[in-house]
């Protein structure tokens, strides 16, 4: 497989990608090393996990990450309960506490949460950890074993090697800047909001029902907009959800209905600063412009 | 593309690579063996005879972050294609008496020339309305009037403040932390049972948990941004904001700062500059314009849009310093406060003109500022700053 049959693979799959994008990924799968994927809110960098799970047929698991997110919830946890049930069943048939001990640590009293679950699955799954810069940096620290070696070191049992190595895909788009350490472990590739050929690309993909001359208009709109100093720039989501509440609304023309027009931008703009600050006569201007 | 590089044969592909990190290296890149390696590995899958896949490709393993990502295709052309690019950071700043570069030296330096550049100094500045001309009218209005485009911060950084100023920056520092983490660590006195060392411990027991283990919530640092206004009006104060600022910086490796009179800058880099002179030397080239016009709101929004997005969160915590004094338009100081609010950082004010009596803060900005604020304090020695530590730990 070349980096351009990636590209096309992942076009088929319905992610229209850049070359510098479809390069880095296929490097990432060619080296087995994770690919960390920057980029402003929306611009399709979650998607790309799903695709490459989608092209390889193989399952996506995916990790949310959180502020005061923890080992306990990413990487295993003791199954407590069962621990207990289990000591105080054994302490009354007099089994020696050594192995009592050695029978709650086993792997049978482990619970898997994502990332143990993702290096011991037959066939390499795709792991999504999704913005990882939500994450303390303490939390970075446990994903460095997990990134460059592909294995988990639990105290009680020793260390767990990948049976398969995962597709790590990474994703952040700057509520903290990363760890050098993270980053050098991984392959780079920052995901910008797509040009305009791109973006109508992407839209006739996903809405073939739209007309041409209706689809170049949206773009258009968005692309513009994006150039006004908003709080939340759309992203390609708001795009194609506009995209669907203007074809709901039966538009054929963006200037056909100013007031459907102005109402349908709850779908683009996602705070009351930014509907504020594209009131109903820049709309039009812009609306008119587009295309 | 039909570019020939300068070494078609003459060595080979992993010692070219080899020097293309090291090339990167010279450039800021954060890279070395493994990248070269990487980088070689990755030239495996592709068109070699291709320049534009083999940037892709190289551009992929050896960028880490964005600032590298936007830098590399320049550098790459310059290094395989002959385009020839000059480095562009990592070059000496120059100095003056390139001789002294130590510490001891830079005090010893400062107090040669000390005259010689107050008297540089003081040249009356033409476009100043005069508001500081006014000699002898007492302290507060210093004689110091400053030429806007050449400003020596060596005597803004003087070594007999810096121990002082430290000592608050760091007891600042400390008093102000975060308390809301969700991370628990084991602690005796905690409110919640740590059951995985619970278990553990009554496998002696028989089962019966005889001893309870406790988590908690950790203290930790917060992070502090400062944001000081080194307009004409805060002249005076602005050694001590500086002195503070610098001990700040020092004593925490993740604090930020910035100034601002008419623009804003950042001045982390340069204040963390392990070189002292060239930090000062740095710094003064950034303060062109101290001492002129302020424009809180626009700087307010420079720092919303350049900087707030990256680095402030949930645990930052905002010091401005500035007496409120604006030359711009005082609605977008509220507007650019709400905004930055809504990160979730906590704002402090420290106003050095708060301490004087029947001072009411009727400047316009000051009062768009106000109800954003979660504390705002009088602060004009490093005395009355060290003295915020106890308001402080209330937050």
């Amino acid at each position: 497989m070349t980096w351009k049959n990636l590209k096309n693979r992942l076009g088929h799959a319905g992610y229209v990608s850049s070359d510098e994008l479809s390069m880095a990924i296929y490097i990432a799968l060619q080296l087995e090393r994770p690919i960390l994927l920057e980029g402003d809110a929306g611009v399709g960098k979650t998607q790309v996990a799903k695709t490459i799970a989608e092209i390889e047929d193989t399952e996506l698991i995916r990790l949310q990450c959180y502020e005061g997110l923890d080992a306990a919830a990413a990487i295993y946890e003791w199954n407590y309960q069962r621990q207990l049930l289990s000591i105080r069943a054994s302490a009354d048939s007099g089994v020696s506490p050594d192995k009592i001990e050695n029978r709650i640590f086993s792997r049978e009293f482990l619970l898997e949460r994502p990332l143990l679950r993702a290096i011991q699955q037959e066939r390499p799954p795709v792991l999504l950890i999704d913005e990882i810069d939500r994450a303390d940096e303490e939390f970075e620290a446990f994903l460095l074993e997990i990134l460059s070696d592909f294995q988990i070191t639990i105290p009680e049992l020793g260390t767990i090697a990948a049976t398969s190595k995962p597709i790590v895909v990474l994703t952040a788009n700057g509520t903290r800047d990363l760890s050098d350490a993270l980053r050098r472990r991984c392959i780079y590739s920052h995901v910008p909001f797509p040009d305009r050929a791109t973006e109508l690309a992407i839209l006739r993909m996903r809405a073939p029902e739209l007309s041409p001359r209706l689809a170049g208009q949206i773009v258009g709109f968005v692309q513009s907009i994006r150039k006004e100093d908003l709080e939340k720039k759309p992203g390609i989501a708001e795009t194609l959800d506009w995209a669907a509440a203007l074809a709901g609304l039966g538009l054929k023309d963006l200037t056909e209905d100013p007031v459907a027009l102005q109402a349908s931008l709850v779908a683009l703009l996602k705070t009351e600063a930014d509907q504020a600050a594209l009131p109903g006569e820049v709309v039009q201007r812009l609306a008119g412009v587009a295309g | 593309m039909a570019t020939v590089t300068k070494f078609p044969t003459r060595t080979s592909i992993p010692e070219r690579m080899g020097d293309f990190t090291r090339h990167l290296r010279q450039n800021g890149f954060r890279v070395g063996m493994q990248e070269t390696e990487m980088g070689l590995q990755s030239l495996e899958g592709i068109n070699l005879s291709n320049p534009l896949e083999v940037r892709m490709a190289l551009k992929a393993v050896c960028c880490a972050d964005l600032h590298a990502f936007g830098r590399f295709d320049d550098l790459f052309n310059a290094f395989w294609l002959n385009q020839s690019l000059m480095r562009t950071d990592h070059q000496q700043t120059k100095v003056n008496k390139p001789d002294r570069r130590t510490i001891d030296n830079l005090s010893k330096f400062m107090m040669q020339h000390d005259t010689g550049n107050t008297g540089e100094n003081e040249t009356p500045d033409g476009d100043r309305d005069g508001e500081a001309n006014s000699d002898g009218e007492g302290k507060l209005l210093s004689t110091r009037v400053f030429n806007k485009n050449q400003i020596d911060m060596r005597e803004y950084l003087q070594s007999e403040d810096r121990a002082a100023a430290e000592q608050a920056a760091q007891r600042i520092a400390a008093a102000i932390r975060y308390k809301r983490s969700r991370r628990r660590k084991a602690d005796r006195k905690g409110a919640i049972i740590d059951l995985r060392r619970v278990i553990r411990r009554s496998i002696g027991t028989g089962g019966e948990p005889v001893q309870l283990l406790r988590r908690r919530r950790p203290d930790r640092p917060a992070h502090l941004v400062a944001i000081l206004d080194v307009s004409g009006s805060m002249t005076i104060y602005a050694r001590v904001f500086l002195a503070f600022i610098r001990g700040l910086i020092d004593v925490d490796r993740r604090a930020d700062a910035f100034l601002f009179h008419t623009n804003l800058m950042n001045v982390s880099d340069a204040l963390r500059d392990s070189n002292s002179l060239r930090a000062v030397n740095r710094l003064s080239m950034m303060a062109q314009g101290f001492g002129g016009g302020t424009r809180i709101g626009y700087c307010l929004h420079q720092f919303n849009t350049q900087y707030a997005s990256r680095i402030i969160g949930r645990r930052s915590v905002v010091i401005i310093m500035s007496d409120g004094y604006d030359t711009g338009d005082s609605k977008i100081v509220g507007t650019e406060l709400s905004r930055l609010r809504r990160k979730g950082c906590k704002i402090i004010w420290l106003n050095p003109l708060l301490g004087w009596k029947h001072y009411e803060p009727v400047a316009a900005s000051m009062s768009a500022a106000l109800p954003y604020l979660d504390k705002f304090s009088p602060c004009n020695t490093l005395e009355s700053l060290a003295a915020l530590e106890f308001e402080l730990e209330q937050l």
